[in-house]
């Protein structure tokens, strides 16, 4: 059980959450998720951790409602207890090549690159983030990620706050040498058509770039498989060899297709708590 | 007076047809008269060899005595001082090749049902309401067990009836292992298994659910810090194996494990009331012929599979599945390819799967395992066409645990390397047991592991 703390909107859809989990906080490390469940009978979902502090013991997390478990996690407010937290799970992202880092965050995986830009930052590395959203109430995060880089640019596809395109049309410009400069390692989290676009962006041009997958996954230790992604040919499991995976080799096909597995389902039991009241906690 | 009998008194069996349909246990367990007329069979050995077959050394004849003279809770005491776990081992050991296979009754008849008379011991227990059993840990020494499986779970019940106080960690949010999410509620009802983890929580174990060791605390914190000393590693082998064929990432393709898991532990079976869903069309193609391969290929059908099909390189002769779980999914329809070798799996453009391509398969020379090596017959190619293709061909234990801590050694397989003849790792004060050292084995060899280096542990600590 892990006690909510903190809950802040973040966006129609998104809601940010400081949650007491002192030794996933203390263990964690940037790139790392989670698994939550919030409910007797509900699923196993991952949730990538957005910052932690280990001296207090809280975690942060940033959910965005498109499921039925998000959507029960959305019911739940400070002093509620999250019923299952495990973790830190997968590895911790690891950026060989020092220099510009451009950090690009679509949607609600702008959340984390929170600890992520500033671990690099205080390893010496100029960070940048792209923070990218459709529009402007969908922007989250905008001060606190300013605070953790050293450049912070903003995009909305409608142009209502910052450059008016999308993220990879702004990282096309800073490859072609616009400030703040060419990025020499690109991460990037967010929806699989972003993290798609961002990879061919930086194909063939030299710069390294790593996506975070989300397959869907149950038990997160290795020990379904549910989560395999092609790697280069390879057949990998993003709960342990994962999240991050060089994203120039990632078969995204693959990928978005088995993602899309239990669409039918997972509509079947969001029509479900539509219709019912959220009863969070009971069966 | 034993009496000579030459047939095993039957095990009362649900309908393969109705049962086949839900999630009710099949066997329904023996009546007291059931189970004192069987008990009768037993001969009372002087050199009780059924003993020996045994891995955690039940004294069998004492207890099937106590259950002839009617006496069920001496019966009833004499099984749990031996085996912490009676009323699984009573439903999921394989005893036609452990006690019943030594049973000297069986040198001319049917063996005594000894396990069928376990789990009726464990059965009656469950339905006592006034039986004592108290905490008495008075020793210092804490004690950690890593993963709540049946190594686990009999080690840290024999360590607490020892009175060392025990922390048993699982990464999961419930406690049991393979018992909770591999073994489907058919063969082991799930609250026949919270029993028995309340009763070792009784003794005075205390179990941590979403706790993996390795990635939320360490090895060195839980020895050092967390002041646990000594350690014992019961992670199974939960690691599922892939063929490596083309096709395996298909969508409608699983591994047993993601299978079995959805619907155990996260009760798919019940979506959308439960949130997790299985996908299962109307022909489901299990490959193995494991105990794992036939709980999937059962769990198919009662999840609404219409065929369920077991592919398997060689013949039934070399399965490994129990004589029982083969003769049940035999009652309830599934159908049975021996020779025949899955090489792709097909799909549509969608990325669905539509097919199993398979070669067919004659026997040769044993292989190193001792049985006759399948060799595919050339041009022997066909399809089956099939919606699901679920892979029961083995675990291999988790490398977690491994990744992170420092001093332990493993073989090429990822299996924890211990001393000849112990539960020692390379570790000082670090034990393991089960299928975690010996890769994927049976609930019982397990829990005898577990057992064997709860002695181990209590004589580390006493050295001390």
């Amino acid at each position: 059980m892990a006690k909510i703390l903190e809950k802040r909107p973040l966006s129609p859809i998104t809601k940010l959450y400081r949650v007491d989990a002192p030794l996933v906080a203390k263990a964690a490390k940037p790139g790392q998720f989670v698994i939550v469940r919030v409910r007797d009978g509900g699923e196993r979902i991952p949730l990538t951790i957005a910052d932690y502090d280990r001296e207090e013991g809280i975690l942060t997390i940033v959910v965005q409602e498109v499921g039925t478990t998000t959507r029960y996690l959305g019911q739940l407010e400070v002093g509620d207890e999250i019923l299952d937290l495990v973790g830190p799970l997968g590895m911790p992202l690891e950026i060989p090549v020092e220099g510009h880092i451009v950090g690009i965050g679509g949607g609600f995986g702008s959340a984390a690159l929170l600890c992520l830009m500033r671990e690099l930052r205080l390893r010496g590395d100029t960070t940048t983030i792209i923070n990218g959203a459709r529009e402007k109430d969908l922007l989250i995060l905008n001060e606190e990620l300013g605070e953790v880089c050293d450049n912070l640019e903003i995009c909305t596809d409608d142009g209502s706050a910052g450059f008016h395109g999308l993220v990879t049309e702004r990282l096309q410009q800073m490859i072609d040498g616009d400030a703040p400069g060419r990025p020499d390692s690109v991460v990037a989290i967010g929806p699989m058509p972003m993290m798609r676009a961002v990879t061919e962006t930086t194909r063939g041009k030299d710069i390294p770039t790593l996506v975070s997958l989300d397959p869907l996954m149950i038990d997160g230790t290795g020990m379904c498989g549910g989560c395999r992604v092609t790697v280069n040919d390879e057949v990998k499991f993003a709960c342990v060899d994962g999240p991050f995976f060089d994203a120039h080799q990632v078969d995204f096909e693959e990928a978005v297709r088995r993602n899309k597995m239990y669409v039918r389902q997972e509509q079947e039991s969001k029509d479900r708590t539509t219709c019912m009241k959220l009863a969070v906690g009971q069966d | 007076m034993p009496v000579k009998r030459v047939q095993k008194t039957p095990m009362p069996e649900r309908d393969a047809v109705l049962r086949s349909h839900d999630f009710g246990e099949v066997n329904e367990g023996y009546g007291i008269a059931h189970a004192q007329f069987e008990a009768e069979r037993c001969l009372r050995c002087q050199d009780a060899v059924c003993i020996d077959g045994c891995p955690v050394r039940v004294p069998i004849p004492e207890f099937i005595h106590e259950i002839a003279k009617g006496d069920m809770r001496a019966a009833a005491e004499v099984l749990r001082s031996s085996n912490p776990l009676p009323a699984v081992c009573g439903r999921v050991c394989p005893q036609e090749v452990q006690c019943e296979e030594q049973c000297s009754v069986g040198i001319r008849f049917k063996p005594v049902a000894i396990g069928y008379l376990e789990r009726f011991v464990a059965d009656w227990e469950m339905e006592q309401t006034d039986i004592e059993i108290t905490a008495n840990l008075h020793r210092d020494e804490k004690v950690a067990v890593i993963g709540s499986g049946p190594a686990g779970l009999v080690c840290a019940g024999e360590l607490a009836r020892l009175g060392y106080p025990v922390t048993i960690f699982e990464a999961l949010h419930a406690p049991g292992g393979v018992l909770r999410y591999g073994i489907p509620e058919f063969r082991l009802p799930k609250d026949v298994l919270d029993w028995e983890i309340e009763q070792l929580q009784r003794l005075g174990v205390e179990i941590q659910c979403n706790m993996i060791i390795g990635k939320t605390i360490t090895m060195d914190q839980l020895m050092g810090e967390m002041g646990f000393k000594a350690v014992f590693i019961g992670t199974g082998a939960g690691l599922p194996s892939f063929m490596g064929i083309p096709g395996e990432n298909l969508n409608g393709v699983y591994s047993a494990n993601e299978f079995l898991t959805r619907v155990n532990l996260m009760r798919a079976n019940d979506f959308p009331n439960a949130d997790t869903p299985v996908m299962v069309g109307k022909r489901v193609a299990v490959i193995g012929a494991g105990n794992t391969a036939m709980d999937t290929v059962r769990t198919a059908l009662r999840v609404g599979a219409e065929h369920g099909l077991i592919v398997y390189r060689r013949s039934d002769q070399e399965m490994t599945a129990r004589v029982e779980e083969h003769q049940h999914a035999i009652e309830e329809g599934v159908e049975f390819h021996w020779l025949t070798n899955p090489i792709e799996v097909l799909g549509d453009d969608e990325g669905w799967v539509t097919g199993l391509k398979c070669v067919r398969m004659e026997l040769g020379e044993p292989d190193a395992s001792g049985r006759a090596r399948p060799i595919p017959i050339e041009g022997s190619e066909f399809v089956i066409p099939v919606d699901n293709v679920v892979l029961s061909i083995g675990n291999r234990p988790n490398p977690l645990l491994l990744q992170t801590t420092e001093g332990l050694k493993s073989n090429k397989w990822g299996c924890l390397v211990v001393s000849d003849g112990s539960s020692e790792t390379s570790r000082e004060h670090v034990f393991a047991g089960g299928d975690a050292v010996t890769g994927a084995a049976t609930v019982i060899l397990a829990a005898g592991a577990g057992k064997n280096a709860a002695a181990e542990i209590h004589d580390d600590l006493a050295a001390r």
